[in-house]
């Protein structure tokens, strides 16, 4: 911003940026003042240089690796996804699916949200677009028993990857939560070490109370991922930033569109740099 | 509670303040210091929250205030006074043409709960006598038509499709067509979800404005929303002129600072709330009880 001089109005500016991203405020506080440490430690007097610091500050919380999707275990892998409603749960197992497809593996999908209207119509259509199969049951059925069939069907067709979708739920809601419970114990009763990896999907659009989402959601079910979705909007989906680092939760792949392809791997540094884009800058890569 | 958590701050606050024998309008700003990171927490838009700050301090620094026993109670009570005040009266209506069909349109973004709510609305408007007919508009999403068949199947209430090859705005014209001649005196529009900076989905929206005239279009907005719902809002405005917001996904622990964003940067009246995935889980919204959410009351 053409800042001769490194000033509090620069660390209040920084800070409504990160506030802004929905990093939170407690996150963004301790953020900058993590920053101050850094400025003075390494006697920096360049204010074009803070942003970069608190870039790296981030990418340290994020993790320079990106985390992988836990694939490589037995066969098949057993991949659960979970989250509230509405976060792109469904349109991430279409595109997850098409991502192994193109890694030469084999893929099932199990209709286990049989309570949403229409969702497993929703899947199949998934299914179809990418050319795998779908194992359901009728709508109203029990999810845990759709999980079991999709299991065994997986293992008798030598499946690489089985995904599971479920039906989106409040975390608050400890009925729904319970019966998500089940189907994470039958799959595990099943088949020992499954599901190999808990994908909750979180919407960047979300604010603070995704921080809520996945301490409840690991408290349930054990997540081991986050898959962050709509980030090709303005959001930017900084709480998993809070998430990251007090519940230690790795985000895994992000979702930038409704496309099959609009799926990557998540970035830390990419991820970093965006935080600072403004809404403009957002609209001119969508466009 | 987060509130007692909030009144609890400001009382200590102001207790060690007073230490100092009389409080000030600097002892004014460090409580309303802890006023701002509650509303942040809460997710307010953190330029709302200035603005809002800006307008308390004003009440807050009054001799009243300064001068009372009870200022943690006093600032608390000007805050959640101007919440409520600025989320608005009321209006859990839905306004009716005065030539019927009245028609009504669901915008937002993906996954808000557009389609839910398009049904849910639909229940509550016929219980209050009407009619309605439901319009599938959205051709995009993977069974969005079906969904919006099954949930009007389990109200027994009839959608309108002409399945993913026509144009939304050539759908939702035959359909008022097909209300006006079936005596269907309302008509409720599904549209896809989109982004509010995707240029042909937005100009989508406004040709199905200009080809049916809603008496009504609501911006769908998810409650735990965070930061970027002033943008959100405030394009969705600008582009085709909303007349309310409807509130979805109340029932979980979010404290809804969308709320205020939304109702900061369009103005238009938040209508109604959703508070569950069922078909009868939508309430008229109560600013009060909205603005105690937001404080963590
Ligand atoms: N722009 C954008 N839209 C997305 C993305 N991922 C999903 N969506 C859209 O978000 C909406 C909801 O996606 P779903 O996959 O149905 O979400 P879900 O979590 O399965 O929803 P429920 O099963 O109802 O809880 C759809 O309109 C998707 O097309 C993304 O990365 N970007
Ligand atoms: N808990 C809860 N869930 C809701 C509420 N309203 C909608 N949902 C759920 O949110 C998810 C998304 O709802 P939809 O109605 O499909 O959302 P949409 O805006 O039509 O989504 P797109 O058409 O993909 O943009 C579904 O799982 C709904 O059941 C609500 O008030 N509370
Ligand atoms: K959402
Ligand atoms: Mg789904
Ligand atoms: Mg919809």
């Amino acid at each position: 911003t053409g800042r001769k001089i490194i000033d509090e109005e620069l660390y209040e500016e920084l800070e409504e940026a990160l506030i802004q991203a929905d990093v939170g405020i407690d996150a963004a506080l301790e953020l900058v003042e993590n920053l101050r440490g850094e400025v003075k430690k390494r006697r920096i007097g360049d204010p074009e240089e803070l942003k970069a610091v608190l870039k790296e500050l981030i990418q340290e919380i994020l993790g320079e690796e990106t985390a992988a999707i836990n694939i490589n275990s037995e066969q098949p892998a057993v991949i659960m996804v979970v989250g509230v409603n509405g976060v792109g749960k469904t349109t991430t197992i279409g595109k997850l699916a098409r991502y192994y497809k193109e890694q030469g593996k084999s893929v099932l999908l199990s209709a286990a949200d049989t309570f949403r209207a229409a969702a497993i119509d929703q899947l199949e259509i998934w299914g179809n677009r990418v050319g795998v199969a779908v194992i359901k049951h009728s709508e109203g059925s029990d999810p845990a028993a759709v999980a079991f069939d999709s299991l065994q069907a997986a293992r008798a067709r030598k499946i690489d990857v089985l995904i599971v979708d479920t039906a989106g739920r409040l975390h608050t809601k400890s009925n729904l939560m319970e019966e998500l419970k089940k189907v994470h114990r039958v799959l595990g009763r099943e088949m020992p070490g499954a599901p190999h990896e808990v994908l909750l999907v979180l919407d960047a659009t979300t604010g603070q109370n995704a921080i809520s989402q996945a301490r409840l959601f690991k408290e349930a079910v054990g997540v081991t991922g986050v898959a962050l979705t709509k980030l090709d909007g303005t959001a930017k989906g900084g709480v998993v930033i809070a998430i990251k680092q007090g519940l230690d939760i790795p985000i895994k792949m992000i979702g930038v569109g409704e496309g099959i392809d609009d799926l990557r791997p998540f970035n830390a540094r990419e991820f970093a740099d965006a935080l600072f884009e403004t809404g403009n800058q957002a609209a001119e890569r969508v466009s | 509670m987060v509130f007692s958590g909030l009144a609890e701050k400001l009382q200590e606050t102001f207790k060690k303040l007073r230490g100092k024998g009389r409080l000030t309008e600097e002892d004014v700003d460090q409580a309303l210091k802890e006023v701002r990171r509650a509303l942040i927490g809460a997710d307010v838009n953190f330029k709302v929250v200035k603005d809002f700050i800006a307008r308390v301090r004003e009440r807050a620094v009054g001799i009243d205030v300064l001068q009372s026993l009870t200022p943690a109670q006093q600032v608390i009570k000007i805050v959640h006074d101007e919440l409520t005040s600025l989320m608005g009266g009321s209006r859990s209506k839905i306004e009716l043409a005065s030539a019927p069909p009245t028609v009504v349109m669901m915008v937002g973004l993906h996954g808000a709960g557009k389609t839910t709510t398009t049904a849910k609305l639909a229940n509550h408007m016929r219980r209050q006598g009407r009619r309605p007919l439901l319009v599938a508009c959205d051709i995009y999403r993977p069974a969005a038509i079906k969904q919006l068949q099954v949930l009007g199947g389990q109200l027994d209430i009839p959608v309108f499709n002409m399945g993913d090859g026509v144009a939304p705005p050539d759908i939702a014209r035959a359909a008022v067509e097909k209300a006006r001649r079936e005596g269907n005196d309302l008509v409720i529009i599904d549209t896809a979800g989109r982004l509010h900076i995707d240029e042909e989905l937005m100009a989508e929206l406004q040709n199905i404005v200009e080809a049916v005239k809603p008496n009504e279009i609501l911006l769908v907005v998810d409650a735990m929303t965070g930061q970027d719902a002033v943008n959100v809002a405030k394009t969705f405005n600008e582009r085709l002129t909303l007349t309310g917001v409807v509130l979805t996904k109340l029932d979980g622990d979010t404290r809804g600072g969308a709320a205020l964003s939304v109702k900061a940067v369009t103005g238009c009246p938040i209508k109604f709330v959703g508070v569950g995935e069922k078909l009868d889980a939508l309430e008229d919204f109560h600013p009060n009880r909205m603005a105690d959410r937001i404080l963590g009351m």
